[in-house]
């Protein structure tokens, strides 16, 4: 599947959707490749606060359990409840109604760490 | 083949056993139960004949795969043979039949043997003191993690955090979280080991301890332990050695040499007790001699030539087991150190390490080697170079099934993807290897030619691919009668 050229992307396959002082994040289609079936997805509260960079969210496979990593600091505003009956809409759907949740960024600087759809692309590319 | 469960063989009335008359006056149960508490239906028990049950239970039994009836390559596991005689040592009846609260007097031969194993197991891992209570490796984990803070604690210092490299096994993290601290993980190099930098930021004066298996979880011996032991020491902390790979280092090399201060040790991996199903396990823990003051009490001490439990300890933590942990694994433990020597332990590890290499030398140019170093007792390869036809691990563990091996370790350690764990152990003679490997170029020759026969296995188990996914998505955990 192709990465959507409007997001921005961290080396740890989560992607970030810039709306206003808004983030949506979530993981990419290639992480859900390589976790293989997605079983039970952890959420942070929301009103909760993170770091650029902290564990924010528990993605678990069949296979082992991965962490999920703020692009951006901020608060939660919004986590994806539908994850909790429907695990697999991250495979299904990893860019659409398989996000994770909504932060109001803290400090919209933290984008200029993330990388463009090219240099994700070259990421994992390299990474084959 | 039809597998059907026990209630589906039941029919009503049908008996496998009929009860003697009771010798005692017979009393109706609700004189004797107040009615709150008597359930409204009978149970649903299997109703069946005794050769049902018979033939149902050896039936399943057949089924099974244990170490008695094939290879068990299963990484970090040490699926080891366990030589028949220490079972015939547990069951002596003076180990066997004795009570936990009988005497010291009468207990002695048991005692003993407790003291001895702890000196065994100290000389082995150089420590100065040994606890027998811990019933597994976790619960070892959890017991030195204890002692440390104990530890810390008597020193005045609450210290928080517990560094637990990538490569660890799950059970370092979780002990840490069990026991009240924070986790901080450091990377591995590219050589496989602990990376140094990453280390040096992670440790401050917060740091309780560095938890670490070495040789790690690739199976590789870090060869810069001693300068990371100087950098946790260096800051107050103190360094936990996960055995669970102490099958390479048996007479070798010791934790305590190395700068470990808290050490666990599985019995039932290294020392050939029985594991998994066949368990119940052990996990003793040694430490060097400023920690022995917080051991679990009792410990065993001895006084006018006679052995006895040692209640007063006030530093302890306290107890970590009821009585004093899993004696009998104990005792088949004692039955191997004693069988083989100091010689023949470290004769262990070196045929461990012989056979991993041996086996890692013959895959290597078929299946991808993801660490190119001279391995301990087990090493890792992924299933990169089979990709391209569509095949991932899993496949090539579910159609080695079709081949009688129970597949080697897969999916771990996280920081290798689509890895696979491979431990053939000591006990294995050169011809299972050489049959394993042959079978392994036998599956990658299939995925070239037919990779959806591997896609799709296995096809000679009694039951085919099961659906893992929707068992972990919507687990049906009650046998319901169908109408």
């Amino acid at each position: 599947m192709e990465n959507p050229k409007d997001l921005k992307y961290t080396k740890d396959h989560e992607w970030v959707r810039v709306e206003g002082t808004k983030a949506v994040i979530g993981v990419t289609d290639t992480a859900q490749s390589l976790m293989g079936d997605v079983v039970f997805v952890e959420l942070p509260e929301p009103g909760s606060e993170y770091g650029a960079g902290d564990a924010a969210a528990n993605i678990e496979s069949v296979k082992a359990v991965s962490e999920v990593f703020m692009p951006v600091g901020g608060k939660i505003i919004e986590v994806n409840m539908e994850l909790e009956d429907s695990p697999d809409l991250i495979n299904k759907d990893a860019f659409g109604e398989g996000w994770i949740l909504v932060v109001e960024m803290s400090d919209p600087g933290d984008l200029d760490n993330l990388l463009s759809v090219e240099e994700y692309g070259k990421l994992i590319a390299e990474g084959e | 083949m039809d597998r059907k469960l026990i209630f589906e063989i039941s029919r009503p009335g049908r008996r496998g056993a009929t009860l003697p008359a009771a010798d005692v006056p017979v009393c109706e149960v609700e004189k004797l139960i107040p009615p709150e508490y008597l359930r409204e239906e009978a149970p649903n028990l299997p109703e069946v004949s005794e050769i049902d049950a018979v033939r149902h239970f050896t039936g399943l039994s057949a089924l099974n795969h244990g170490v008695d009836t094939g290879f068990y390559p299963l990484g970090s596991c040490t699926m080891k043979y366990n030589p028949k005689v220490n079972e015939d040592m547990a069951r002596l009846p003076g180990f066997a039949s004795i009570h936990p609260y009988q005497p010291a007097e009468l207990t002695q031969g048991a005692l003993e043997l407790m003291w001895l194993t702890e000196q065994y197991l100290a000389e082995i891992a150089g420590m100065a003191g040994v606890t027998l209570q811990p019933a597994a490796g976790a619960h070892g984990e959890l017991t030195g993690l204890l002692i440390i803070r104990a530890y810390h604690k008597s020193r005045g210092e609450n210290r928080t955090r517990v560094i637990v490299p990538d490569s660890a096994h799950g059970t370092n993290p979780a002990t840490a979280a069990v026991g009240g601290f924070e986790i901080v993980q450091v990377k591995s190099d590219e050589r496989g080991g602990v990376d140094l930098e990453s280390l040096r930021s992670a440790m401050d004066e917060n740091v309780a301890a560095l938890m670490l298996t070495n040789p790690n979880t690739l199976g590789l011996f870090d060869e810069n332990i001693v300068e990371i032991a100087d950098i946790v020491h260096k800051k107050g902390g103190l360094l936990y050695y996960d055995g669970a790979n102490a099958n390479a280092i048996m007479g070798i090399a010791r934790p305590g040499d190395m700068g470990f201060d808290v050490v666990h040790f599985n019995l039932h991996k290294t020392f050939s007790t029985p594991h998994g199903g066949g368990g119940p396990g052990s996990g003793p823990v040694g430490v060097k001699d400023f920690l022995t003051r917080f051991l679990p009490k009792p410990v065993i001490g001895q006084k006018n030539g006679m052995y006895f439990l040692d209640h007063d300890r006030p530093d302890s933590i306290g107890k970590m087991h009821s009585f004093y942990g899993n004696f009998g694994v104990v005792v088949k433990a004692y039955t191997y150190i004693r069988a083989l020597g100091g010689e023949g332990l470290r004769a262990v590890s070196e045929h461990a390490v012989l056979n991993a290499n041996y086996l890692m030398a013959r895959l290597r140019e078929t299946f991808n080697l993801a660490f190119d170093r001279v391995c301990k007792h087990e090493f890792v390869l992924n299933s990169k170079n089979q990709k391209s036809f569509g095949i991932h691990t899993l496949d090539i563990a579910k159609r080695l099934l079709d081949y009688g091996y129970h597949p080697p370790t897969i999916y771990f350690p996280l920081i290798v993807e689509e890895a696979m764990m491979i431990e053939p152990t000591e006990t294995e003679s050169k011809e299972v290897l050489d049959g394993f490997v042959e079978t392994m170029l036998k599956i990658a020759e299939e995925i070239e030619k037919d990779a959806e026969r591997v896609k799709t296995a296995p096809h000679n188990t009694v039951v085919g691919r099961l659906d893992e996914t929707l068992a972990a998505r919507q687990p049906v955990l009650k046998f319901k009668p169908s109408e």
